[in-house]
Order: structure tokens, then C-alpha cells, then sequence
């Protein structure tokens, strides 16, 4: 089976809430001093998926595109020391400014420049603003079926099944191939690679692909074939003010707690 | 010619609550940009949902009723969802952040060329556009957002906006859509429910929730037995259901259920922002942690610093007394 993963390198999203800025007047989240970027965490999840689908089915590759600056490299080289086969990487000042639109449109055009695979793999959102929708308009450019937010995804003779995760259980869905999945945390821990594979891994290639080897007009991707516009970016604020319940014992402290909620008419 | 189409969605009660939701927010906003409210409804059996939806807001109601659409599939609910905006040419596309919302939205929206915003928390008119704001980057983050190209498709954080009051003076035209004959490509074969024990998290006015901080699965059991002395559902954080001491449907978070409770006790959960994205609208939040320093004391109006393990069962016996 072949497979192709998107993947995209974000700021840390575990980067502690204190150390997380933005810069509201060019509507930019700033470089978090000391923390570098990672690839998206559901796109190394779905990395994982494809090099489980390939190992399963005994042949095939796995291929890695990624749309964005320099530091999107760093999202492919991480894929491929995790063990993915060749990477794409989507660069031209072009791109800059896209939204999921315009991201989506790209990489389905390197898609079927690559030859449209068996499997497409994608997170299930970027894990920096949060969409979850690249995947699904992938799929409904290239005219495929999908599935999105998946804990388990198993390969069944030519088909594959997955495990979508819904709000009151799972459902098991079956698909042809070839077909768009999308990845959910649940679908647990991908593989860390080890250093010799970090080593491997900067020997593989990365081919770079710009706007006009995709048959793309400078019009049509980044921030001129938009179709969302953003007018502000900032940080919220919490109004409230703690009132921490003191108390010599375990007792007191819930005794005085459940008091204040009772005077705030909260119970 | 609608200014507003809703996507609403049906359980036992009838009508979703985030449809009503839906509802509320698209006739605050139809009143701005003219036009009326649609509402469309897909499923099996929907003649009684489809009867409430002008007393919560609607002036018509389009019906897809067949056995093919009883649940959620991609290929079956697509082509249906394109031929009634096609019908109803709104000016706006509203559906839930749900299951159904995340997956339709953005296939639907491309197939109509135009773009999908998801998870808005407010909508505002600004001239012909809804700007929305919603969150990004893990909770740290708010983005003001329109759509550039029509109709405008927007999903909608489930208790973000407020229903009308129900006026059963008022009722909506039914207009019933003809369904082909799917052609499923992924196809549904089964379905795990979740034990749906006790109270629905999102239904919830009290959750009583655990963190990796509990230290094991066993600690979830003393949660349910608060829980039991206060009406509360039970929810967890990542951590906890990562680790698999509570089932992922009781997660709370970004990733998980959103909630927004009148009172939310987060027992041995430190407050990262992608688990305050669930909780975050809470109208009080209560903590419970050892550290002094934890981000979730920023969040909650009352603390207890200390360990939970002494704290829980003096809490819970003062909960009993007080609530007898
Ligand atoms: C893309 C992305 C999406 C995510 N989505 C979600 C999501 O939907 N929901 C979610 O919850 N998280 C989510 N996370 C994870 C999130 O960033 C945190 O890692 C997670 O919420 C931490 O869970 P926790 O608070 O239980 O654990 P920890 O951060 O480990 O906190 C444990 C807390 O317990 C306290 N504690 C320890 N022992 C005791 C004791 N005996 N008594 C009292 N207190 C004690 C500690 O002081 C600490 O504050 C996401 C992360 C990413 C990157
Ligand atoms: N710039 C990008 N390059 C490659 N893949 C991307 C990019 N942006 C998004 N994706 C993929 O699409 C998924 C969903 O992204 P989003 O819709 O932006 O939340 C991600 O998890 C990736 O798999």
C-alpha cells in the first residue's frame, strides 16, 4: 500500500500559557523564547498510521508533504527519521498568508503530481489554529472518500476499516481505496525516532516544490486566493480572582468550601 | 430566500439543544442582515422535531427523511446538505461543532466554493459578513474570522449562543426534500456506544472531573461517588484518559467535550490550556491541587491547596450534609 501524510511544523503547543505570545498588530503568534517548533502531534499520529498500514501490507511507501516556510523541513525530516520514505516540501513565498483553503488546494495539486496513493493520511486539526478541516477538503477536491477523527485504523484485504471516535461511542467504518482518514489523539503514541534514524533520515530526500511546478498562479494560493480573512488575533483574559479556602485540616478546608459556595449561591 | 440556513441536528428530546442554540443566534442575526431563518433537518423521522422548529425559531423547515440518513455518513448526508442550500441559497450556513459539523462542514463547504469556519464562539454581523470569533492555539489564542466567498459557513460551539424563548404562536413552512438512493462509498457497520451511565457531560449543571494527579483508575471510583452527592457527571482530562483510567467520551477539552456548567470541580488537573478549552465557559470553576502554583487556580473562583486524597472524603461527607 501507498501512503501519503501531510504534515506541518507549528510552535510548541505545549508551550506553557505564560510563555505564549502574540503580536496583535501583525495578528502573529511570537517565537516562544527557547522553544522550538514541532511537527503538529496528530501529524506524527498519522505518520505512525501510515508506516503501520506499509508494514502490514508487506510493500509500498510512504511519502511526506508538507506546505510552508524553511521550518517545515524540520516536520518532514522528523517524519521521515520516524521511518516515512521520501518528502515534499511545499515552499514558495507564494504560499504565505494562506489559509486551509489555499493549503488544501496546494497539496492536492502535489498530490496528483505525486500520483493520487492508496491511503491519504492528515491530522485531524493543526494543532496551532485549531480548524480540522485540510483533510476534508482534500478529499472533496480529489473526489475521495473519507473519514475523519479516527482512534484505530486497520488494513482489510484491499479495503481499509477505521475507528471514528463520536460524541456518545466510536463507529467502525469501512472504505475503499483509495480515501482520505484523519487522525485523533486516541489513537495513541507514536514511534520517537532514535538517533541513528535521525541519522538516516538527513541522507532521504526532500524535493522542493514551488507554486508553478503544481500549475498554480501566484493568484490563486496564499493570502491572494484566500477565501477567510483574518481581523484580529489576540489573547483572552480571565477575569477571576481566586479565593484559595484556608484550613488547619482536610476538614476545615472542605467545610469552607462548601460555606463560600453557599454564600456565592453557587449550590 | 433565506439569510440563514441551520443544520440542526435531533436526539430524544426532539430538536438538539445546539440546534435551538442555532436557532437563537440565527434569528438575532437574520434580523440584521434580512431574510429569514431555514432550518434543515436529515434523519428518519423527523416529523416531530421538524413540528418545533418555528416555536424555536424557524420559518421553514426542510425535511430529508429516510431510513438512509438514520444516522451520520459522509457520502449519504453530502449530497443531501448541497441540494438543500442549493434550494434555500442562504446568505449563512450554520452547523454544530459536533461529530456531524466537523465532518460536514468543510466537504460541504468546498463543494459549494466556498470555505468553512469552525468552532466559532460569538458571531457579529459586519456589513453582509459574520465575523466570528473563535478560539485557536490550544485555548492560549482568540481569532476574529469572516468568510470572503458565499454562502458563509460557520459551525458553532455547542452553548455559546443563546435559544429563543419557545413562542408555540409561531410555526414554520415544511418543505420535504427528495432523497436518492446513496451512493456510499465508506460505509458505517457498526457502532460502539459509550456506557452512557448517569448524567451526559454536556447536559451536565455540576462536573466533578479528574487529572493525571488522581495517580491511578481507582481514584475515578471516589469522583463517582461525589459526583453521585452533588448530580454531577464525571469527566477526566487527556492525561487521565491517555492513560487509560477513564474513557476518552468523558474527556474534557479541545479535543474532547466542551462543557460549560454552573459549577466545574477539577480534582488534580493542572490547567493547561487545551483542557481549559473545555471548560473554560464553566460559570465557576472549583480546584483542587497541591501546588500552590498551578495555572488552574487562575481559572476558578474558589481553591483547596492541598492533597486530594485527605480532601475528597471530608469533601464529599460536607457536600451530603449540606445538600440533605
Ligand atoms: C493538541 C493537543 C490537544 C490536547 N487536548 C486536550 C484535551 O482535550 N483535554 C485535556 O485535558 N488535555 C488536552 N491536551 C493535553 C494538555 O496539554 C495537558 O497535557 C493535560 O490536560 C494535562 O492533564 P492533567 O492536568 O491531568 O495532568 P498534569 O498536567 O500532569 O497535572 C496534574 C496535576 O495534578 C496535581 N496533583 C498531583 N498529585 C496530586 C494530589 N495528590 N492531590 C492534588 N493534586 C495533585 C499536580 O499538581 C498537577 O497540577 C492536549 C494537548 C495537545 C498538545
Ligand atoms: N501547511 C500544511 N502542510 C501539510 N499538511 C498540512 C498543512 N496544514 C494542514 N495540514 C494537514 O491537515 C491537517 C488538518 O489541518 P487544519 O485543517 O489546518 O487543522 C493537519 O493535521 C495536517 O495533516
Amino acid at each position: 500500500m501507498d501512503v501519503i501524510v501531510c504534515v506541518k511544523q507549528i510552535p510548541d503547543p505545549e508551550t506553557p500559557a505564560a510563555a505564549f505570545k502574540v503580536d496583535e498588530a501583525a495578528m502573529q503568534v511570537l517565537p516562544a523564547q527557547g522553544i522550538s517548533p514541532v511537527i503538529s502531534p496528530f501529524d506524527a499520529q498519522a505518520v505512525e498510521a501510515a508506516l503501520r498500514i506499509k508494514d502490514a501490507s508487506g510493500d509500498g511507501t510512504v511519502n511526506i508533504i508538507s506546505l510552508g516556510p524553511d521550518s517545515a523541513r524540520d516536520a518532514i525530516k522528523h517524519s521521515l527519521a520516524m521511518g516515512a520514505d521520501e518528502g515534499y516540501h511545499l515552499k514558495d513565498e507564494a504560499f504565505e498568508g494562506g489559509d486551509a483553503w489555499t493549503t488544501a488546494l496546494a497539496l492536492s495539486r502535489a498530490i496528483q503530481h505525486l500520483g493520487v496513493p492508496d491511503v491519504l493520511i492528515f491530522g485531524r486539526q493543526a494543532a496551532d489554529w485549531d480548524q480540522g478541516t485540510v483533510g476534508s477538503i482534500v478529499a472533496e477536491l480529489l473526489d475521495l472518500p473519507s473519514a475523519t477523527v479516527l482512534r484505530a485504523v486497520e488494513l482489510n484485504g484491499e479495503s481499509i476499516t477505521v475507528s471514528r471516535v463520536v460524541a456518545d461511542g466510536f463507529e467502525n467504518i469501512d472504505l475503499p481505496t483509495p480515501c482520505v482518514l484523519t487522525i485523533s489523539n486516541e489513537f495513541g503514541d507514536p514511534r520517537y525516532p532514535q538517533l541513528r534514524q535521525i541519522m538516516q533520515a538527513a541522507r532521504k530526500q526532500v524535493t522542493e516544490l514551488t507554486a508553478a511546478d503544481l500549475g498554480l498562479d501566484a493568484s490563486d494560493v496564499g493570502a491572494a486566493g484566500s477565501r477567510v480573512q483574518m481581523h484580529a488575533l489576540f489573547q483572552p483574559t480571565s477575569d477571576v480572582e481566586v479565593e484559595i479556602i484556608e484550613g488547619d485540616t482536610p476538614e476545615e478546608k472542605a467545610a469552607g468550601l462548601v460555606n463560600a459556595l453557599r454564600e456565592a449561591k453557587i449550590l | 430566500m433565506a439569510s440563514i440556513l441551520v443544520f440542526g441536528e435531533t436526539d430524544e428530546a426532539g430538536l438538539s439543544a445546539p440546534t435551538l442554540e442555532m436557532l437563537g443566534a440565527a434569528s438575532r442575526l437574520s434580523g440584521e442582515l434580512g431574510g429569514g431563518v431555514s432550518l434543515a433537518l436529515l434523519g428518519s423521522g423527523l416529523s416531530d422535531a421538524a413540528a418545533s422548529a418555528g416555536p424555536a425559531g424557524a420559518d421553514t423547515v426542510y425535511t430529508a427523511d429516510a431510513e438512509s440518513l438514520a444516522s451520520y455518513q459522509t457520502d449519504s448526508y453530502l449530497p443531501v446538505a448541497q441540494g438543500i442550500v442549493e434550494q434555500d441559497s442562504p446568505a449563512v450556513v450554520l452547523m454544530s461543532q459536533s461529530s456531524m459539523g466537523r465532518d460536514l462542514a468543510p466537504r460541504l463547504a468546498t463543494r459549494l466554493g466556498t470555505a468553512a469556519i469552525m468552532d466559532s464562539l460569538g458571531l457579529e454581523i459586519d456589513g453582509d459578513r459574520v465575523k466570528a470569533t473563535r478560539s485557536c492555539y490550544g485555548g492560549n489564542a482568540r481569532q476574529v474570522v469572516t468568510v470572503q466567498t458565499d454562502p458563509q459557513v460557520i459551525t458553532v460551539r455547542p452553548k455559546s449562543q443563546d435559544p429563543l424563548e419557545a413562542d408555540a404562536s409561531r410555526s414554520a413552512e415544511v418543505v420535504a426534500v427528495d432523497v436518492a438512493e446513496p451512493n456510499l462509498r465508506a460505509r458505517t457497520t457498526g457502532k460502539e456506544q459509550a456506557e452512557a451511565e448517569g448524567i451526559r457531560l454536556e447536559d451536565a449543571e455540576v462536573v466533578v472531573s479528574g487529572g493525571r494527579g488522581l495517580g491511578g483508575p481507582e481514584a475515578f471510583a471516589d469522583l463517582e461517588s461525589l459526583a453521585g452527592v452533588l448530580t454531577a457527571a464525571v469527566g477526566s482530562s487527556r492525561a487521565a484518559c491517555d492513560l487509560g483510567w477513564y474513557p476518552p467520551s468523558q474527556q474534557v477539552g479541545l479535543t474532547g467535550t466542551v462543557v460549560s456548567p454552573t459549577l466545574y470541580v477539577a480534582i488534580a488537573i493542572s490547567g493547561a490550556s487545551q483542557h481549559m478549552a473545555g471548560c473554560g465557559g464553566s460559570k465557576n470553576i472549583v480546584a483542587i491541587n497541591k501546588d500552590p502554583d498551578a495555572p488552574i487556580f487562575s481559572f476558578s473562583r474558589f481553591g483547596i491547596v492541598d492533597d486530594y486524597k485527605k480532601v475528597l472524603p471530608a469533601l464529599e461527607a460536607a457536600f451530603a450534609q449540606a445538600l440533605d
